[in-house]
């Protein structure tokens, strides 16, 4: 791919606590995030993934290092024009959905755009449109307390991605759903990188997400320790069938 | 979306809506109820004042209010303030405390008001059976209906006695009360003069001006100020004041309503501060989304205050509701509380107004939120 980044993190380093809790999560992170691609970030417990994560999506001001998301630095931005930034670049996904409680489906998608300055009739259809791609048609005016995990997570890629951001990162968001749910919200996270041509980074250890993944990096004590890239022409049958799509869409 | 979002959050927990509005209607009622009868105190003060046909009052030195002018004007004053350039017509008034004493034995304390009505002075306020007229008849006097039991009569026609001369109803007034408690007579100028012990003299309380159209106030007061000796000379507006620090000032009687209205306004405050910031604190969580979402902290701010709006709107609708029926009931007590269209508008800004303050440290709490926190749930 010869896309231009979208997002690029150079010699990133984050310490978090202060005293003598003081961690130094991050040690010196490079990393840069293309359109058209899932890209996995694994490691195990404690290795600095969330901390990344927040980073990337511009929650958290590193401690140096620099992020430019989209051509802009986001060094010595305030928190509002962080938030700013999210709303104009970045879509979130949670490990526990992070739902409204008190908001339908249709609602909770809606309220992204509102935040965003749209409102009305044009937002409502826009959410409904985007419910219906993530298979919720018929789910719209449920709360959150009657969808399942997998339902609920699926709202929240419908939220992730109503403005349509460049990038979108998701943390865990398959730990607390089942087989079935998991595959089903990985499968929708490729679609996302590459039928609409979006960088998707998602955090995991779960390696039933691995077949989805047109690349993984693996961080290790707050460090990148490696990254693979996945060989064109592997006939697993979901890496076909992803392959077959993008292909379709190129 | 703010709309309905503060509208889900309020409803959300139905217990703490309960404290709120509870906490709310409780500080309007009480709010009203001190206004009200503040206000009721007010009119009932300065009523015979605001009836008045003149725009300046010539009174002793230092008389502190309407009912407390002495006898020490006389003719003297009048013929000087009639020669004053501007001035129409000076009628002279009589405005006493004086002894009533029950055809069946017993006596209270009346104010007397000697007043000639068709000289253009001061006609009883609100006659509602009998007129003027009837209270020229010899004896005739003009009493407030709902004060007929505590001067021990009961109709038109009884007789009694003030001090020493008997009187006999031929006119009542309707919802003339006194803030002193003790009853307006209304007679004419002549026979208060006979029932206060000044009778057939010229001496009055009071030296009511009229002014000719279009002249000076300010300047006829101070001529009227030259020419007459020991003598004060108030606008109608300034008489008011008087008679209105006098009685609620002086008395502390103003004061404690003024401080219970502050006192129902403070414990409105903080009831809604208190639901509103843990109602803040319980959704903090959604809060925090909303944040890493990309909304500005107006956005949340204003998720917030509209919940305290929306609070503001329930509780003033059924704390308003509340009040008028104290109001009402209160119409036949001796003090009854007055409800205006401007003091309702004011009760609902200062509803709004405590909603707002109350949003305060629920908006503090959201402005400390990090949206990092999403990720650790
Ligand atoms: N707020 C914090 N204060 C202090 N240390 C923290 C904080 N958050 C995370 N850490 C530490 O930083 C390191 C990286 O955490 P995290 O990014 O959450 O790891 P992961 O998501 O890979 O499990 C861990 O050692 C963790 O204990
Ligand atoms: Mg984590």
């Amino acid at each position: 791919m010869t896309h231009e980044a979208v997002l690029s993190a150079k010699d990133i380093v984050k310490e978090l606590g202060q005293g003598a809790g003081k961690v130094m999560a991050l040690k010196g992170v490079d990393l840069k995030l293309v359109p058209g691609e899932l890209t996995l970030l694994m490691g195990p417990s404690g290795s600095g993934k969330t901390t990344l994560l927040s980073i990337l999506g511009c929650i958290l001001q590193p401690t140096s290092g620099e992020l430019v998301v989209d051509g802009q630095s986001t060094d010595g931005l305030d928190p509002e024009e962080l938030a700013a930034l999210r709303r104009e670049h970045i879509g979130f996904i949670f490990q526990s959905y992070n739902l409204f409680p008190t908001l339908s489906a249709l609602e909770n998608v809606r309220i992204a755009l509102d935040v965003r300055g749209q409102k009305g009739y044009e937002a409502a259809k826009r959410s409904e449109e985007v419910l219906r791609q993530v298979g919720l048609g018929h789910r719209l005016r449920n709360f959150p307390g009657n969808l399942s995990g997998g339902e609920q997570q699926r709202v929240a890629v419908a939220r992730a991605i109503v403005s349509s951001p460049s990038i979108v990162l998701a943390d865990e968001p398959t730990a607390a759903l089942d087989g079935e749910n998991g595959n089903a919200v990985m499968e929708l996270l490729a679609r996302i990188a590459h039928e609409q041509q979006r960088s998707v980074l998602a955090v995991t250890h779960d390696p039933r997400t691995l077949p989805y993944a047109d690349r993984v990096v693996r961080i290790e004590d707050g460090l990148i320790v490696g990254e693979e890239r996945r060989p064109e022409g592997l006939d697993a049958p979901e890496i076909t069938d992803l392959t077959k799509r993008r292909k379709a869409h190129a | 979306m703010i709309f309905t979002l503060a509208f889900r959050n309020l409803f959300h927990d139905r217990v703490r809506l309960m404290v709120t509005l509870v906490g709310i209607l409780f500080s309007i009622v009480l709010v009203a109820v001190q206004l009200g009868l503040y206000l009721g105190a007010s009119r009932m003060i300065t009523a015979n004042i605001d009836h008045a046909d003149a725009e300046l009052w010539i009174m002793p030195f230092g008389a502190k209010s309407f009912e407390d002018g002495g006898l020490l004007m006389g003719a003297r004053e009048r013929h000087q303030a009639l020669a004053t350039p501007g001035v129409e017509r000076v009628t002279p008034i009589v405005v006493r405390f004086s002894e009533w004493r029950k055809p069946a034995g017993g006596s209270t304390r009346v104010v007397v008001i000697g007043s000639d009505a068709e000289e253009g002075a001061l006609l009883p306020l609100n006659l509602e059976t009998g007129s003027w007229d009837d209270i020229k008849a010899p004896s005739a006097i003009a009493v407030d209906k709902t004060y007929l039991k505590d001067l021990g009569v009961e109709a038109i026609g009884d007789t009694a006695q003030i001090n020493a001369g008997r009187v006999k109803i031929t006119a009542l007034t309707s919802g003339v009360r006194s803030f002193t408690q003790s009853p307006y007579v209304y007679m004419p100028l002549a026979r208060g003069r006979q029932l206060v012990g000044a009778a057939g003299s010229d001496l009055a309380t009071f030296q009511l001006v009229k002014l000719y159209p279009g002249a000076d106030v300010e300047k006829v007061r101070n001529d009227l100020l030259n020419r007459l000796e020991g003598a004060e000379v108030l606008t109608t507006a300034e008489f008011r004041q008087r008679s209105l620090r006098q009685w609620l000032f002086r008395t502390g009687a103003g004061v404690a309503l003024i401080g219970g209205a502050l006192l129902g306004i403070l414990v409105g405050t903080v009831i809604v501060a208190q639901t509103l910031y843990s109602s803040t604190k319980d959704h903090i969580n959604e809060f925090a989304t909303l944040r890493a979402l990309g909304s500005s902290s107006g956005y949340i701010h204003k998720v917030i205050l509209t919940q305290a709006g929306l609070s503001a709107v329930f509780g003033y609708v059924l704390g308003m509701l509340l009040a008028l029926l104290v109001v009402l009931a209160s119409q036949s007590t001796p003090l009854p509380i007055v409800m205006t269209p401007s003091l309702a508008a004011g009760l609902f800004s200062v509803t709004l107004f405590m909603c707002a303050i109350s949003a305060i440290s629920a908006i503090v709490k959201v402005t400390k939120i990090d949206p990092a926190t999403v990720f650790s749930r």
